[in-house]
């Protein structure tokens, strides 16, 4: 990494590249013994480094790994572009649940997050956008008040400033800690989309391993298009549930972002190296060369 | 256990009533048995009865949450053919989505409330064991949804209010279900219902979980039965998620905050309909009664908003849910 180019942009950016590559693994001191990282799929072994070289793809089996937020916006945003929005909002134990405040803490520590939803304005590919991104390392990326606050407070965003609007899902559905208030999450999150959509703005919605529960059933299937990663496991009902509720075997490849693709609720699935050139092509595909009311 | 109360109360219902109306059938049989038909005796066991069964049901004005989850599924409960029946009348079912099926398990169609025509829909879970297979107790597909939404955009096309009844299990979780994109038939009845312009009422009347009942639910205004509950998940499933153990469910549902008094204190919800002592199930008549009259004032309220405002006030109230 180049370090010049790390300092010469002052401490927003600075800040944003350190926290990058926290979730990245790659902030070791180079002193240090290297970190180890092994494929969750073919179990091929490289230091965190070289990881971060293919973007946690494996070379081996292609399998795409889960990553964390400020890393992915690491990957998509122009550099010295980040903006984050809302970064000190944190969730709250709004029913009183016996020892969630706890659990949040110690997620918090974990990560370095504050819930598991990073939002941010910058360009991608020289196109001012508003970028979200939820984290599947916190709390499996379930969606609590925070989210959908965080979530909706950047759609509002990106609807003010007529800017467009790209969200990566990974999420294991409502945060059932926050019972009836994460349900309504998805009505408030789905009712910006809606506005956002009414008035003319673009939504890219990216699905990443794994989208499930109240996510999918929300803002993630709203999309004017919608892109997933190869392989990410995408679906409303768990696997577990639908097989207890059939009771026979799901065929292979089910709810994966290639059967989702042939079924016809996906327009591609794009490997994590070409994420950002497809995101920039549409991107440009939307702001360039158009004739309004014509 | 409410369980138990209500059994008891149950048989108790019975002796009351066969010893206030004596068939001739119970006549015959005392004489065969060389009984004498004693009526003051008779008279006083009725009286000890029914202050035995009114004791019993006092016992039922503090519920846990447990007993109103219980009291929510029960099955003596009216269900959605039977609120459109007595609260509307010319009630014309429209059926299917028109893209490839009908969905059974979501009722609606168009009919007249006080003289307006509305569109009503709801959950149909069924009365009988067949009729509760057939509509997979109340668990709809995405043709449902796709239905109720095809339903909502020709009420805003014809400035017809919607009043929903909700009462559902969650979306179902099948196979084809998945296929046919549950999430996204959900998400966008979530999307679209947000910015209809005209009133929308929902009326949860059983058991409200998940996005399967939020499908139809994004209103202006939320009722709730005394007994029922609503939460993001049904206890068995929050208690396997939580805790790997569906056993639990009693736990969970002490810990949800998912009845209508909780729902009512943290305001998601706008009004309370009482039920009958006991549970909706044991007079009908009496909810019903309760919820046309709740149902009219809200209904004459937000019509006398404009659509605007309507869908304004809409996007407000779930704005202002959570943080």
């Amino acid at each position: 990494m180049n370090v010049g180019k790390i300092f010469a942009l002052g401490t927003r950016e600075r800040t944003f590249q350190l926290k990058a590559r926290r979730d990245a693994g790659t902030d070791n001191p180079r002193w240090r013994a290297p970190d180890f990282f092994t494929c969750k799929k073919c179990e091929r072994r490289a230091t965190r480094q070289v990881w971060a070289s293919t973007l946690y793809v494996c070379p081996n089996c292609g399998y795409h790994h889960p990553v964390g937020g400020y890393y992915r916006l690491s990957m998509v945003l122009d550099h010295g572009t980040f903006h984050e929005l809302d970064g000190e909002l944190e969730g709250k134990n709004v029913l009183e649940f016996p020892g969630y405040d706890e659990k949040l803490e110690k997620q918090r520590a974990k990560t370095g997050l504050n819930d598991a939803v990073v939002t941010a304005y910058g360009k991608v590919g020289g196109v001012p956008a508003v970028v979200a991104v939820l984290d599947s390392r916190f709390f499996m990326g379930s969606m609590g008040t925070a989210v959908g606050e965080k979530v909706t407070r950047a759609v509002e965003y990106a609807t003010n400033k007529h800017l467009p609007l790209i969200i990566f899902s990974a999420s294991g559905g409502a945060r059932m800690q926050e019972g009836i208030f994460s349900l309504m999450q998805m009505a408030k999150t789905s009712a910006a989309i809606q506005r956002f959509q009414a008035k003319g703005g673009l939504y890219i919605s990216y699905l990443t391993h794994p989208t499930t529960g109240g996510v999918t059933a929300s803002f993630a299937s709203l999309g004017d298009i919608t892109l997933a990663e190869p392989d990410a496991l995408i679906g409303f009902a768990g696997p577990r549930v639908i097989e207890q509720t059939i009771g026979e075997k799901l065929p292979k490849g089910f709810q994966r972002a290639e059967y989702l693709l042939d079924h016809g609720f996906v327009d591609k699935v794009v490997p994590r190296g070409e994420m950002k050139q497809t995101l920039t092509q549409l991107l440009k595909l939307h702001t360039q060369g158009r004739k309004r009311g014509a | 256990m409410i369980k138990d109360i209500l059994k008891e109360v149950e048989s108790l219902d019975h002796r009351i009533d066969a010893l206030q109306n004596p068939t001739p059938e119970d006549d015959a049989e005392k004489q065969l048995l060389g009984e004498e038909t004693a009526a003051p005796a008779d008279a006083e066991t009725v009286e000890t009865l029914v202050a035995r069964r009114d004791e019993l049901l006092e016992q039922c004005r503090n519920l846990t949450p447990a007993d109103r989850v219980f009291l929510a599924r029960h099955q003596g409960r009216p269900r959605v053919d039977e609120y459109i029946h007595e609260l509307f009348t010319d009630f014309f079912e429209q059926r299917g989505d028109r893209q490839c099926s009908d969905d059974q398990s979501i009722l609606g169609g168009i009919a007249r409330y006080k003289g307006i025509p509305v569109t009503v829909l709801g959950h149909r879970k069924g009365s009988t064991l067949e009729e509760n297979m057939r509509f997979r107790f109340g668990m709809p597909e995405p043709e449902g949804y796709r239905k109720a939404l095809r339903l909502m955009e020709q009420a805003e096309k014809f400035g017809r209010p919607i009043i929903t009844f909700i009462d559902t299990p969650g979306a179902y979780p099948g196979k084809e279900a998945e296929e046919r994109g549950q999430g996204e038939a959900i998400a966008r009845n979530l999307a679209e219902m947000s910015g209809l312009t005209v009133p929308i009422i929902s009326v949860v009347t059983g058991e409200g979980s998940s996005g399967g009942a939020l499908g139809i639910g994004v209103a202006n205004r939320i009722l709730m039965l005394e007994n029922a509950v609503y939460s993001v998940l049904s206890p068995e499933g929050f208690a396997s998620i939580l805790w790997k153990d569906s056993t639990r469910s009693g736990e969970a549902c002490e810990i949800m905050k998912l009845t209508a008094q909780d729902l009512l204190a943290d305001g998601v919800v706008e009004e309370v309909i009482p039920e009958p002592l006991g549970g909706a199930q044991r007079d009908h008549k009496a909810l019903f009664e309760a919820l046309d009259a709740a149902l009219e004032r809200h209904l004459t309220q937000l019509c006398k908003m404009n659509g605007k405002a309507l869908a304004e006030q809409r996007y407000k109230k779930y704005r202002q849910i959570g943080l």
